[in-house]
């Protein structure tokens, strides 16, 4: 087959900044660039309102203390840190408790509808591992709600905004990033874009494995293409594999049943009707942090207690059919029409599911700058906030604190430097080869087929318990499957055509997934969303250090550790003691 | 007047298959294979083709498509993100009906017959069952957005009761199945004159938003053009959501319109600018 780029042709837009994302971070970040005056761009792999923050549910952590007043930033704080084993960056902790509760009181001026408490302020519902009640939200829709309010907000900002455009490199001038290379879905056609910075907001990488609550869009892209820019990527090992997906009908086996089953007051049985978590966390019991209960259930079920379909069963019917339905809608639903299951009848089946990417690119606190000069990352694709666990409902304030900062940042390096937007020819053919070599191999597989093994072989060798025999497996493995997609063979056009795309993302899979891997082999120790079955405790040494992924010169992966950023005494002394227990939802 | 589905439904059976799904319909038998027939095409040119699935439990119709992507059509594009009814991004026509793909299960399907899968008749096809619906993009760009009393949060009080017909309309996924099926854009093709349901929905969201200030019934009437629907109900009855499109969106902005132009007091009102202290 002839490669239907032998002359690239391609448009060009030029903006202040690129921001690439459009799920909570980018379309906050976006948002906050043009209000600073800045021509901004916004590119996504789907239509507009459809990125995973459409998809979250339980709610938005913000210590506002509408419903528990005694709450504040210091312990929204202490939360965090203590969820994430201390090996969150201290800093974006400190500023993400801080500036959380004024996130969203924005909302509310731009129009979302949190739900209400009794004297008709936000109400706030538990969580685990918070204190107090603390997460604002609308039912079981609250990432529905915060996406639509951003979109309306962003389509009013004057944004250019590139729906269904995938980025596949980033463009560099010298050291810094001066643009991004990328197709339209829809024709195929070559985009490239210039920027004086860039801003990924691309979201996990849970699409490397088979048992996911994440959509396609999550094969890594951001963390990839950041990494071969040169940046590095930071605690890459930290999975956070969510304690209740749905394990039955097989079609939706990974499908999320939001925490707030729990926060609502949803107990776990498992196949005896003993409540396990009375064994393993009796203060917090279901409420303990994802972790805990994660590796909780996946013991229950290597034992042999395990529910018909392999998972352990969540039983919310206790609180009446009425209060169900008022406070988890989507899920009664979810239950219903996928599963036959009335959960205001009886309890689901549930099991753990690959969830949350705590890693990914290494950013510096305030700006979110990485370590490429002019490129920032914020949300999902951004490591630091959430150490070794992220607690639930800190994604979405996550989102819109560091989202905005991200916008910020951009506006004072772009004012301190006016950087140039010089891309050279060279490059931009280099960008349009390496996605179209796929269409000159005749010989290589189906990229669905890869994928799929892919899935599995992560799945069973890199997911929620691991050793280092498995670990060295992996990572052989992982060679394998790196010639095999160098080697894929894409039939069809390029216009539209899902069996490309699979077949660019999954070089970023493959890059994402060795970095998990090589990173989870370093740590012999066991901490939050990394369990290693060999070294099952926490070690001194691994405590005051996260992991780092960067490329070589020769293009091979180097796995190293730096020490945790020093905390300050006062902020120490702010986590002392125990994590407290949140009341039951009012 | 009641809905009458799509008239120019591909597939004989339209009428008949429901999308509904009330757990555990009907088990499908194990081995059993699932004939579909596929729109494969552009907006210039395009066929129905053929493909074979095998039945698992509980499958969906997305499902179904993935499992023809991976195995006959790699190329085969469709829409989709959460596979949970939560994103709107999968909606097509099943057996002619718009529906989300993932969540139309198989065993609410008749599968003696091919089901037959097209891209929503009302926008333009890009590709096999992916189509052009920057035209809802664009409506949405001309709705005047929330606009409150103050900036003051910490002072707003507002009841649950106050927000929870918003809160029925703020569900919306904007799967645009009801802009599919509505009959002034589908079979009129009126986009320039009516912004469709959807967008009904998102104005009452915002007419009905106890601290908005914005007086938006000159527009609900003129630019997006509420006098085109004549209540059928095809929108509330396709909606994922079950947001009741007609009876509490579009019925009361069609009453307020009728109460200041066409009653003559409001009509008096309305000319002394009396109207926006409504709320
Ligand atoms: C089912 C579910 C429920 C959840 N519930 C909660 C909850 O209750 N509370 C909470 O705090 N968190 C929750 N989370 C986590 C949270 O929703 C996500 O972490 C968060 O939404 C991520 O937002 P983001 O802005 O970083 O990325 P996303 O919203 O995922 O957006 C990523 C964007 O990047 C774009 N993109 C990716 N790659 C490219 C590319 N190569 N080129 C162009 N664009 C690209 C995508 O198209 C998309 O627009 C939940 C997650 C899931 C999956
Ligand atoms: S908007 Fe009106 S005319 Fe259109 S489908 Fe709904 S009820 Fe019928
Ligand atoms: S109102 Fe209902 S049918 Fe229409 S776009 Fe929204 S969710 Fe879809
Ligand atoms: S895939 Fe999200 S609604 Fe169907």
């Amino acid at each position: 087959m002839t490669n239907p780029t032998s002359n690239v042709a391609y448009e060009t837009h030029e903006h202040d900044v690129l921001v690439i994302g459009a799920g909570g971070a980018g379309l906050r970040a976006a948002i906050e660039a043009s209000a600073l005056g800045l021509k901004v761009g916004l590119v996504c792999k789907s239509l507009l309102g459809k990125a995973h923050t459409v998809m979250a549910e339980g709610g938005c952590a913000a210590s506002m203390g509408y419903v528990d007043s005694a709450d504040g930033w210091k312990t929204h704080f202490k939360d965090t840190m203590h969820g994430g084993k201390f090996l969150n960056n201290f800093r974006m902790a400190q500023l993400h408790a801080q500036e959380a509760p004024e996130r969203i009181r924005e909302l509310e001026r731009w129009g979302a509808v949190f739900d209400r408490t009794p004297d008709g302020k936000i109400s706030q519902r538990p969580f685990g591992g918070h204190t107090y009640r603390r997460l604002c939200h609308v039912g079981d829709h609250t990432g529905l709600e915060i996406i639509r309010t951003l979109q309306d907000k962003g389509v009013h900002s004057g944004l250019d905004v590139y729906m269904e455009a995938t980025i596949t490199d980033l463009l560099k001038d010298g050291d810094r990033v001066s643009g991004a290379f990328g197709y339209w879905r829809e024709s195929g056609r070559f985009v490239v874009f210039k920027a004086k910075a860039v801003i990924l907001a691309t979201g996990g990488i849970g699409r490397a494995y088979k048992i996911t609550s994440n959509s396609w869009e999550y094969s890594g892209d951001g963390d990839a293409m950041a990494y071969r820019a040169g940046a590095e990527l930071m605690d890459m090992e930290f999975i956070q594999f969510h304690p209740t997906g749905m394990v039955w009908p097989n079609g939706v086996r990974g499908l999320l049943v939001t925490e707030a089953v729990r926060g609502e007051g949803g107990r776990l049985y498992n196949a005896l009707g003993e409540r396990f978590m009375e064994k393993v966390d009796p203060k917090r019991m279901e409420l303990s942090t994802r972790d805990i209960v994660s590796k909780a259930i996946n013991k229950e079920v290597k034992e042999g207690r395990g529910s018909p379909h392999g998972g352990v069963f969540l039983d919310i019917s206790h609180r009446g059919a009425e209060y169900i339905l008022k406070k988890l809608p989507g899920m009664y639903r979810q239950l219903l029409e996928f599963a036959d299951v009335d959960i205001t009848k009886g309890p689901m089946e549930i099991g753990p599911t690959t969830h949350y990417t705590m890693g990914g690119v290494r950013v510096e606190a305030e700006s979110t700058m990485t370590k490429v000069p002019g490129l920032f990352a914020a949300g999902e694709v951004a490591a630091g906030m959430h150490g070794a666990n992220r607690l639930g409902g800190n994604s979405l304030s996550d989102l819109l604190v560091f989202g905005r900062r991200a916008g910020l940042g951009a506006y004072e390096y772009i004012k301190a430097n006016n950087p140039s937007t010089n891309l050279s020819e060279e490059v931009i053919a280099a960008a349009a080869k390496r996605v179209t070599k796929c269409f000159d191999s005749d010989s290589g597989e189906n990229p669905y087929t890869i994928h799929k093994e892919l899935q599995d072989m992560m799945q069973a060798k890199v997911g929620i318990v691991r050793t280092e025999a498995e670990l060295h497996e992996a990572i052989e493995a992982l060679k394998g499957f790196r010639a095999r997609v160098a080697n894929v063979s894409v039939t069809g056009s390029r216009q539209f055509n899902p069996g490309w795309h699979l077949a660019i993302e999954l070089e970023n899979m493959l890059t994402c997934a060795e970095a998990v891997a090589r990173c989870a082999l370093q740590r012999t120790e066991s901490r939050g969303g990394h369990t290693r079955e060999d070294h099952p405790e926490y070690h001194p040494h691994w405590s005051t250090v996260n992991s780092v992924a960067s490329q070589d010169q020769d293009g091979s992966m180097n796995v190293g550790e730096i020490p945790l950023l020093p905390m300050p005494e006062e902020l120490k002394a702010l986590c002392e003691g125990e994590v407290g227990i949140p009341k039951p939802a009012a | 007047m009641a809905c009458s589905h799509p008239t120019n439904a591909p597939h004989p059976k339209a009428n008949s298959a429901s999308t509904t799904i009330k757990g555990g319909t009907k088990a499908v038998a194990e081995g059993t294979v699932a004939t579909f027939s596929v729109y494969r095409g552009t907006a210039e040119s395009g066929e129905m083709k053929t493909y074979q699935v095998p039945v698992a439990e509980g499958m969906v119709v997305l499902d179904a498509v993935h499992h023809m992507q991976a195995n006959d059509a790699p190329d085969l594009a469709a829409r989709w993100n959460c596979k949970a009814a939560k994103c709107g991004s999968c909606s097509a026509e099943i057996n002619g009906k718009p529906s989300l793909m993932c969540k139309t299960r198989m065993d609410a399907l008749p599968l003696d017959e091919p089901i037959t899968i097209t891209p929503m008749k009302a926008f333009p096809v890009l590709k096999d069952l992916v189509t052009d619906v920057s035209w809802n993009y664009r409506v949405n760009e001309r709705i005047t957005p929330f606009t409150p009393k103050s900036d003051d949060t910490d002072n707003w009080t507002l009841y649950q009761e106050d927000v929870e017909r918003v809160q029925e309309f703020r569900k919306c996924i904007e799967c645009f199945l009801c802009q599919d099926v509505c009959h002034v854009i589908r079979n009129h093709d009126k986009k320039n004159d009516f912004y469709g349901p959807r967008f009904m929905v998102r104005l009452a969201s915002l007419d009905m938003h106890p601290l908005d200030t914005v007086d938006r019934l000159q527009a609900i009437k003129e630019e997006a053009g509420v006098g085109f629907c004549n209540i059928t109900k095809c929108c509330t009855e396709v909606c994922p959501e079950h947001i009741h499109i007609t009876d509490n969106a579009i019925i009361p902005l069609k009453e307020r319109v009728a109460d200041r132009y066409f009653d003559p007091i409001g009509k008096l009102k309305g000319a002394l600018g009396l109207n926006k202290s409504r709320k």
